[in-house]
């Protein structure tokens, strides 16, 4: 009795009503595999249901209309969007030109001064990790926070699933990719290592380093599973790691900039540029964020894996 | 004509940027699958990107690593978008890290990661949960 008196008044609202009832997510009470068997057989059934007139129909009807509605709507914002943006593309300055306003004195500066300044011969990671370098901190707290929200949203799903498997690991279990992984595993992450130590005289730098690192932590727990990695990275270890790394960097940072504020010498030395030991902060700082990176990639992975989907 | 086309066609990396951007913002409105919604804002963010990237650029220039101790700000490309563009896809991997998790969360609750059918879902069970209060009061 209570439902019908509730469909009843939807179908007094009309349209417009059971829009705003679809955005609000208050739906009618129609089950959703009658409405998806309703989609397929849209044309056979049309006219039988408009014979018929019943409320349900009526509503699935108009719930039809607001759908397409909201497509072609869609599809008429997402036209006048490109139109717009490429009535601005056309007014920007030719690809590749040299005097642009993007090219100010302040790009000038860094390519000119940046190197007696920093010390770093990658006038990027002299930018994102000197310059910048609160703005990279606010990087590393995104990153953080993100594995710390993924954590948080999972654990609780992955300790169940180890009860439930009986300590039974997924792994890939294939000797060729054993075999292959166990070799490339010490080169990829040497590689890694290698591009977080020369970030400040070749490109690459914390961020990709990081990646490398990450991707082949991922390798490892792919072809030998959980058991085998988890002697030496957990989850857990991940958090400790990322945090120690983190509370590095700010307290790196804030003497520089305690320092540098103050027109004090902070006696660190910028080295000759294009050695390993120059650029002062910048060579841990990239260290700090590399570990940072490489511990929230595996540490989000190897959560995503332990999921298992609740038994129904 | 010439004229009304302006720098389009000299610009084909932004107008590429532009159509991604749109070709992902359309997948966020018109796709079901919360997962495909993902695959779409991601989409837009490398979209954005490849815009900053492209901006950076200029004719003939060297990467901005300084070779042999030559400061002239004409010999190299743009260093600043690259920065920009390193915060980008920081916050973007996070952002999609987190997106995931919620799906998955989702999922477990309803089965299903269709956006229509968890919303169906959350009705009902919400419905249900209204009725027994109802009941609860009456009695």
């Amino acid at each position: 009795m209570n439902r019908k008196h509730e469909t009843d008044q939807e179908i007094e609202r009309g349209k417009i009503g059971a829009f705003v009832d679809w955005v609000n997510a208050d739906s009618p009470d129609i089950p959703a595999e009658i409405e998806y068997e309703h989609e397929e057989h849209h044309g056979e059934h049309h006219e039988e249901h408009h014979e018929e007139k019943t409320p349900q129909a009526q509503i699935r009807q108009e719930r039809k209309v607001v759908s397409w509605m909201y497509r072609g709507g869609s599809l008429v914002c997402g036209l006048l969007l490109v139109a717009i943006l490429l009535f601005t593309v056309q007014a920007l300055p030719r690809f590749g030109e040299r005097e642009v306003p993007a090219f100010n004195e302040v790009s000038q500066r860094y390519l000119e001064e940046g190197l007696t300044e920093t010390g770093a011969v990658n006038v990027v990671a002299g930018i994102i990790l000197d310059y910048r370098a609160f703005d990279t901190l606010g990087e590393s707290m995104v990153l953080f926070t993100g594995s710390i929200a993924v954590i948080f949203l999972l654990t609780q799903l992955s300790k169940k699933a180890e009860g439930e498997e009986d300590g039974s690991k997924k792994c890939v279990e294939s000797l060729p990719a054993q075999v292959i992984i166990r070799m490339v595993f010490p080169i990829v992450l040497l590689y890694g290592i290698y591009v977080v130590f020369n970030g400040h005289i070749s490109p690459g730098g914390g961020f990709s380093g990081g990646t490398i690192l990450g991707a082949g932590l991922i390798l490892c727990h792919l072809a030998f599973g959980e058991a085998y990695t988890s002697r030496f990275v957990t989850v857990k270890r991940c958090t400790g790691v990322m945090s120690v790394a983190l509370l590095t960097y700010i307290a790196m940072k804030t003497y520089s900039i305690l320092t540098g504020a103050n027109h004090i010498e902070s006696g660190i030395p910028l080295g000759t540029p294009g050695s390993i030991f120059s650029s002062g902060l910048i060579f841990p700082l990239n260290i700090c964020v590399g570990l940072v990176v490489a511990c929230t990639i595996f540490a989000v992975y190897s959560l995503f894996t332990n999921w298992k989907a609740r038994e129904k | 004509m010439e004229e009304a086309m302006g720098n389009l066609f000299d610009n084909y990396y932004e107008m590429a940027a532009v159509i991604l951007f749109v070709i992902g913002f359309l997948s966020l409105l018109l796709q079901k699958n919360l997962i495909k919604k993902i695959i779409g804002l991601n989409i837009m963010d490398t979209a954005v990107f490849l815009f900053l990237a492209a901006k950076g650029y200029v004719a003939g220039g060297l990467s901005p690593i300084i070779r042999n101790g030559v400061t002239d700000a004409k010999l190299y490309i743009n260093p600043l978008p690259s920065g920009l563009v390193l915060t980008g896809i920081v916050v973007s991997v996070s952002v999609t890290a987190f997106f995931l998790a919620l799906t998955l969360r989702l999922y477990q609750q309803y089965h299903t990661l269709d956006i229509d059918g968890i919303v169906l879902k959350a009705a009902q069970t919400h419905k249900h949960k209204d009725c027994h209060k109802q009941e609860e009061r009456d009695e």
